[in-house]
């Protein structure tokens, strides 16, 4: 049975509701951190703000908090409600998501300390246009798939895996054309090197997007659709 | 992983079907329906119970569970105010055939009710009771088969050192053990349990719900109960009644993750329906 965002809000324990309920706006909360501090590492890295990243450095503690949080919020509804169907996906789901948007913050930590490298070596590098279309693009994919969640949208979720695919390929084709300028200028190695990394963060951050979305598909459907390759599910999905 | 799918009918396909072959067909339930004084119970109830599983009952007070497992050995002949439409076959046979003796269909379909019902005798005269009604009398014969039945309730290694013992000392947990122990020893084919661990404390209920996981590869079983995580623990297969029809019967993993109706959903995750 398919479900909706009204589904959890039915229970005859108005309480379990509410946990339910808070376990939503709690991982909301944190999607909403997450999204912040990638699209500050970015931006710190493309206007040369160093404090800016060195704050999204130092800040990874406030988003391991949260996931120990809602972790152990989760348990407590696992151990004293014994949730099934949609109410045990939702928790899994929730699960699931906090350890994707976890390693999403790592990530956004990642491109801010190579951001500060880059903004101390004082060199400008090749691959800043990169960055910013692939930041832009990861970042809608994030924002999409946390909105999927929030409003239970398969369709929403769906058009997220799809984006994957396209995030991996502008990916490669910059990192190649990175390698070509490395080649071309050996001092340009160490900088490029970063911007590598900070490209990989990127990408890696599309794939938690990608993550999230399945999780959605699962909380809804009840159809786990992780392994599934995109095209194999644009013919059968019916949506 | 195979193609996913999330149309209508794919979702239906996937999570709501009860399918074996019909050779594994222990209880054959044919469009039962069944009425106490003209008042429906039972609706056109169609099922089919593999053997050698578990399968889970559940839905609401009055949903008709407690009448369909009553159904399954024929407790309503006794009552003349009951009304039956239907067939029900066991191993193909139809329960309510004239040449059935009904007194031997009871020991092939044996019963375990809520409260734990030892007759006030000892252990041993407990579980040896039917065994001599069947005509069994050689001491040596009975000694086996009462050990043998106190074992397979996993009951044997609290009792064995005074089996004379009243039945009446054992704990509510043992005395439940005892009357599976009694209902095992004449060899049915089908046990059928009402709410069997709804009077006992938790132990005492794993206790009960390890001994079900464990008798399925001897017998076939059919558990009817209120309390959701125990048919979720132990059961193979769940059918969801309501209102003396059945809603949705499926594999209990998919029931409990799943559910293809709403109706379902809202009753397992405690909504408002």
């Amino acid at each position: 049975m398919d479900i909706t965002n009204e589904t959890h809000s039915q229970h005859i324990s108005r309480q379990f509701n509410q946990e339910l309920e808070q376990l939503k706006t709690q991982l909301m909360a944190m999607g909403g951190l997450v999204e912040k501090q990638v699209q500050d590492a970015v931006e710190a890295l493309l206007e040369g703000d160093s404090r800016t990243a060195e704050r999204v450095r130092d800040s990874d503690n406030a988003v391991n908090d949260m996931q120990i949080q809602i972790d152990e919020e989760c348990t407590r509804v696992l151990a004293r409600r014994q949730p099934a169907a949609s109410d045990l996906r939702l928790v899994l789901a929730v699960i699931r998501a906090t350890s994707d948007l976890e390693r999403v913050g790592d990530e956004a930590n990642k491109i801010a300390r190579n951001a500060l490298t880059l903004i101390e070596s004082d060199r400008h590098s090749r691959g800043m246009v990169e960055i910013r279309h692939l930041s832009e693009h990861v970042r809608k994919m994030l924002r999409d798939a946390l909105t999927s969640f929030a409003r239970f949208d398969t369709r929403l979720a769906l058009e997220v895996l799809h984006e994957d695919e396209s995030v991996d390929n502008e990916y490669t084709t910059a990192t190649r054309s990175l390698v070509t300028f490395m080649m071309e200028d050996p001092r340009a190695i160490t900088s490029i090197l970063s911007v590598m990394t900070i490209l990989r963060a990127l990408e890696r951050v599309g794939d938690h997007a990608d993550n999230l979305a399945e999780h959605v598909i699962y909380l809804v459907k009840g159809l786990d659709v992780r392994h599934t390759d995109p095209g194999e599910l644009e013919g059968s999905l019916g949506e | 992983m195979s193609a996913v799918s999330f149309s209508a009918a794919e979702t239906q396909r996937s999570s709501a079907v009860v399918d074996f072959p019909s050779t594994s067909s222990c209880f054959d339930i044919e469009a039962l329906s069944l009425a106490y004084e003209g008042k429906p119970a039972l609706r056109d109830l169609t099922l089919r119970v593999p053997r050698h599983r578990v399968t889970a009952f559940i839905g609401p007070s009055g949903c008709g569970k407690s009448t369909l497992l009553r159904g399954l050995n024929r407790l309503h002949d006794l009552n003349d105010q009951v009304t039956r439409s239907g067939r029900i076959r066991l191993e193909g046979q139809d329960i309510h055939a004239r040449d059935v003796d009904v007194a031997e269909l009871r020991r092939r379909v044996g019963m375990v009710f809520q409260t734990p019902n030892p007759f006030p005798m000892s252990i041993y005269e407990n579980v040896a009771y039917g065994v001599r009604l069947q005509g069994v009398k050689r001491k040596r014969e009975l000694d086996e088969i009462v050990e043998w039945a106190l074992q397979s309730a996993a009951l044997w290694e609290e009792v064995k050192a005074d089996l004379h013992a009243s039945a009446w000392t054992l704990s509510g947990g043992q005395q439940q053990r005892l009357v599976i122990a009694r209902t095992l020893a004449v060899r049915p084919d089908v046990l059928l349990l009402d709410e069997p661990a709804s009077a006992l404390d938790p132990i005492s209920t794993l206790k009960i719900e390890e001994l079900i996981r464990g008798l399925k590869s001897q017998l076939t079983l059919i558990l009817v109960t209120h309390n959701m995580q125990q048919a979720a623990r132990v059961s193979d297969y769940t059918a969801f009644l309501h209102a003396g029809e059945l809603v949705e019967y499926a594999p209990t993993d998919t029931l409990f993750t799943n559910p293809r109706l709403r109706r379902t959903e809202d009753y397992i995750t405690g909504r408002v329906g």
